[in-house]
């Protein structure tokens, strides 16, 4: 049998093939993952639930279907995490709040059902920014996570928990979502590959709802082709979320061998001004390089309103995220004060118990932005920047097949660093959240490391629905490169 | 000088759709409390709105009857409020972009004139759930059964003038929503309820201050809540003092309206486009096909009934007002007279069911059983007066008409013969009556009433008349 950390370092198409190929069992892959899970994440702190009883029994399962011809597939037997925030049915999904610290989802998402149907085998749940409202995974409940190559860093936020079990190979992959940046700035800070597809492209069902014009799921994974394989399996038309895009799912794997040869990348100037970290921007000058001799052709774009991002995001996210919310009320499910004197005392002291502070300042900003006679001021004068935003995007790709550029400005700070400086924080999504507010795809994948042996990461943007291109286009990089296969060396 | 009053009501009618505006439950009425109420409804964490595409069929067809302008997009809105019996914490409704805006409804008043009544606008919402404060030891028990339920608002203008006209317009709406079939119109168990917003001014000045009425669940209290309210406000404003904005509550055991939130209570509902939800268009081809599709309105039936069978205004208003009743006499009438077949609807039947305080719906004689006395009618078997001896039985204890004629020998006797021998007979009985009655031949009328009541009433009363004076000798 081999030793379990030569397991834990295998792509999906490996494991996939050792698994069918009778190598090793789904038992030898889940007990390798749950074996590292133990030894690692009293450090980390990247799961908030583990099933290893459910795993267990899984890969059982999965095992005989497997033996027995009835399962095969891409995912057939492959271990994985699930960002706490997707409803898992029997299991807790608590969304890192104290809100619903004992909440046991009654129904799957559709992520959950897609994978289970798939043959994964669920090894917990991540911890995250409660209620993934958040850029460094402090605001949990269940304490904050910690960044495998630097244990005094943050992994980012909110998928944090979730990009730092890639990281750390306690899970071949977990699905996060991405409001602002959830997956691309975590994956840049923890140095693995994550996608963020278009608005539409997976189902929001069962997924705990932060702001709905917005949030989307992706997979996290260390490497592009292993995103491949994850968005492929998760993506697809579902009638229970309206916004979800009814259009076929190419298949991504099968378009990762494309060369590069005449590739249009646009740079967007105003994403390489003031602000951004030096040795982040000499890394994207290498990578771009390395692009050029692959045969891609360079060009400048523009997004002149992408400066306007940040605010027109913190209006419409914290206006959809008050009304959002507003179900967790005490009457039905989470968290319930003692001894309510009246409805209002019930409302305000469950809720005011509930919510931590970040939380609770979004749910306020929210609601200030929705009043009657600041509507109009905020969150209509939002939607207006958020289409010129857009119209910024559609006009770039009419010149270029993709845009590159930073996914944060800098690498991973440390712990407590901006914790009373929320402004600061929010700035960390300064390039990410204008494609969540166009609804265009967006990947992070690692480029390199600073002085300091933090991750960068490059971010991809790519146009509407075309994800198999910019799989393609990070698989390539990943063809020539090795930052993404590197491990921590405390975790190896 | 004479004080105005001012009228326009908002509607909430149910939709008559299998499945909620949002979920796939069941709108059922009466069922367990929380057994019609799934994931959706619950408002549990993750789960999305679909829209029932029926909604918003029912919705465009309330549109075209009324004559109103059909959105080419629509969008719906979230109104925030915290009430436990709204789960999610806000209603899916719409506020800017209804489905239907700015159609009418023509009215006929007292004195048998038209007013045209305008509608703002309806737009599409999900009901909110009940909650329950008997039975619960202090606490409050809720039943999400009804949450998600598919509403249809309706929003007249202030046009109505007094409350006899909201009435008017209450009923030509609840009519029209019955015909079109997207709501039961059960205002009992809430599937068509009113709010009024009244308020009084001096003819040519701008609109008073309005209160809005609440819990107006019957015809009869919508006009007397008005009535009340209306002289509450011209007292008020007599005695010098002012009407305050605010909703009120109409108590039907006392006759009165009672103030239940001033306008500073009011929510701030924070308005805003439910972002789960796509933005509805409709193709005007889709619209077209929808207006195809609606069924003979109420008022073109009217004129129907008018021109085609001859009836009057007056009746054939009756017959449209209520789409049961307009459906009853539609398959007496099939096949035979018109006339005879409103006659008998009108006066028999509706009367009948008004003296018992029953629906149409619950009528106990089927239209075939009405139809099938008017045929003994025509074929001379039974006559009027038997016919209504007839239409009792059948009200209370049903069968066949023709059967319970042929079995009970309820035949009109025709056969001379007979009636000869029955005149006979009494003649023979009475020689001294017989005697009088060649004097005086008004006398004759008591032979035929002894005759009539020897045949049991089934002798034809022509033959007999002619019969006795012919063997009385009088001419």
């Amino acid at each position: 049998m081999p030793q379990a950390d030569s397991i834990t370092s295998l792509s999906l198409r490996n494991l996939q093939q050792g698994i069918q190929g009778g190598r090793f069992s789904v038992m030898d892959v889940t007990e390798a993952y749950l074996a590292r899970i133990d030894r690692h994440d009293g450090t980390l702190n990247t799961f908030i639930t583990v099933t290893q009883e459910a795993a267990r029994a899984g890969a059982v399962e999965t095992d005989n279907r497997i033996r027995r011809g009835e399962l095969s597939g891409a995912l057939a037997g492959v271990p994985y995490a699930l960002k706490d925030l997707f409803c898992t049915e029997g299991v807790l999904t608590s969304c890192a709040s104290k809100m619903l610290a004992d909440f046991i989802a009654p129904y799957d998402a559709h992520v959950t059902e897609k994978l289970k149907a798939a043959g994964g085998v669920l090894l917990g749940k991540n911890n995250m920014d409660e209620y993934a409202m958040g850029s460094s995974n402090e605001n949990s409940h269940f304490g904050p996570v910690r960044n495998p190559w630097n244990t005094d860093c943050v992994p980012g936020g909110s998928s944090g928990g979730g990009a730092a079990a890639v990281a750390a190979r306690l899970t071949p992959f977990a699905l996060g979502t991405d409001t602002g940046g959830s997956i691309r700035q975590p994956a840049s800070f923890c140095g693995i590959t994550g996608i963020k597809p278009t608005y539409g492209r997976i189902s929001r069902y069962g997924m705990v709802a932060f702001a709905s014009s917005l949030d989307q799921c992706g997979p996290m994974a260390v490497s592009a082709e292993d995103c491949a394989v994850v968005l492929g399996a998760v993506a697809g038309f579902d009638a229970r979320d309206s916004t979800c895009a009814n259009r076929p799912v190419p298949d991504y794997v099968a378009g990762l061998g494309q060369s590069l040869e005449g590739l249009k990348i646009g740079l967007p100037q105003e994403f390489f001004s003031t602000g951004l970290d030096s040795e982040v921007a000499a890394a994207i000058d290498g990578a771009v390089k390395a692009y050029e001799r692959l045969g891609a052709v360079v060009k400048s774009v523009s997004l002149p309103n992408s400066r306007l991002a940040i605010p027109v995001y913190y209006v419409v996210a914290m206006a959809e995220c008050s009304s959002n919310l507003s179900r967790f009320d005490g009457v039905r499910f989470g968290h319930r004060c003692e001894n309510p004197q009246d409805l209002r005392d019930l409302y305000e002291r469950s809720r005011w118990e509930g919510f931590g502070d970040e939380v609770k300042r979004r749910i306020m900003i929210g609601t200030y932005a929705l009043s009657a006679g600041y509507y109009d001021a905020y969150y209509l004068k939002a939607q207006q920047v958020r289409r010129l935003i857009q119209q910024d995007f559609v006009e770039a790709f009419k010149a270029v097949d993709v845009i590159m550029g930073p996914a944060c400005p800098s690498t991973a700070f440390e712990l407590g660093a901006k914790t009373d400086d929320p402004v600061a924080m929010y700035l960390e999504d300064i390039y990410t959240v204008p494609l969540n507010l166009a609804g265009l795809p967006g990947m992070s994948f690692p480029i390199g490391f600073s002085a300091a042996g933090r991750p960068i990461g490059m971010q991809l943007i790519g146009h509407y629905f075309d994800e198999a291109r910019m799989l393609n286009v990070a698989h390539q990089y990943q063809q020539h490169t090795d930052w993404h296969t590197r491990v921590p060396v405390q975790f190896a | 000088m004479a004080w105005e009053t001012v009228i326009g009501l908002e509607v909430h009618a149910q939709l008559s759709t299998q499945s909620k505006i949002f979920s796939g439950s069941s709108i059922a009425y009466g069922a367990e409390p929380n057994t019609q109420a799934n994931l959706v409804d619950l408002g549990m964490p993750g789960v999305l709105p679909v829209l029932n595409r029926k909604a918003v069929e029912m919705a465009i067809r309330l549109g075209l009857a009324i004559d109103a302008t059909i959105a080419p997009r629509s969008i719906f809105a979230r109104k925030n409020y915290f009430y436990p019996d709204l789960p999610k914490g806000y209603q899916i409704s719409q506020f800017e972009l209804p489905v239907v805006a700015q159609g009418h409804l023509d009215i006929t008043l007292e004195k048998g004139e038209s007013k045209r009544i305008g509608i703002t606008r309806a737009h599409l919402e999900e009901d909110a759930g009940k909650s329950l404060h008997e039975d619960f030891d202090g606490q409050s028990g809720i039943d999400l059964n009804r949450a998600g339920t598919p509403l249809l608002e309706i929003v007249s203008e202030p046009d109505m003038r007094s409350a006899k006209e909201a009435v008017a317009y209450l009923k030509k709406l609840h009519a029209l929503v019955r015909y079109l079939g997207v709501c039961d119109g059960n205002m009992q168990e809430g599937s068509f309820r009113c709010d009024a917003n009244v308020s009084v001014r001096r003819p040519g000045e701008p609109f008073g201050t309005r209160a809005e009425l609440k819990n107006l669940n019957s015809f009869r209290f919508i006009e007397r809540a008005i009535n009340y309210e209306v002289e509450r406000q011209i007292e008020l404003l007599e005695s010098g003092g002012r009407v305050v904005q605010e909703t009120r509550l109409y108590d039907p055991d006392r006759d009165e309206t009672r103030s239940m939130r001033g306008k500073e209570d009011a929510n701030d509902y924070r308005y805003f486009p439910d972002p789960d939800l796509l933005p509805l268009e409709f193709d005007q081809a889709y619209v077209d096909a929808l207006a195809e599709n609606l069924p003979e309105l109420p008022d073109d039936k009217k004129n129907r009934l008018m021109s085609d069978v001859g009836l009057s205004a007056y009746d054939a208003s009756i017959l449209v007002s209520d789409k049961a009743v307009a459906d009853y006499f539609e398959a007496v009438a099939a096949g035979r007279d018109g006339k005879q077949a409103a006659n008998w609807v009108i006066n028999n039947l509706l009367g009948k069911l008004n003296e018992t305080g029953q629906d149409i719906e619950e009528t106990p004689v089927s239209p075939d059983q009405l139809g099938g006395i008017i045929d003994l009618i025509k074929k001379g078997d039974i006559s009027g007066t038997i016919a209504k001896e007839l239409f009792e039985i059948v009200w209370n204890e049903g069968g066949d008409p023709a059967a319970i004629v042929e079995e009970r020998g309820m035949k009109q006797v025709t056969d001379t013969g007979a009636i000869e021998a029955a005149v006979d007979e009494v003649i023979a009985a009475n020689p001294d009556k017989a005697e009088q009655a060649r004097e005086k031949p008004n006398m004759a009328g008591w032979f035929v009433g002894q005759v009539m009541k020897a045949t049991g009433g089934k002798a034809n009363p022509q033959s007999v008349q002619q019969l006795v004076r012919q063997k009385l000798g009088i001419e």
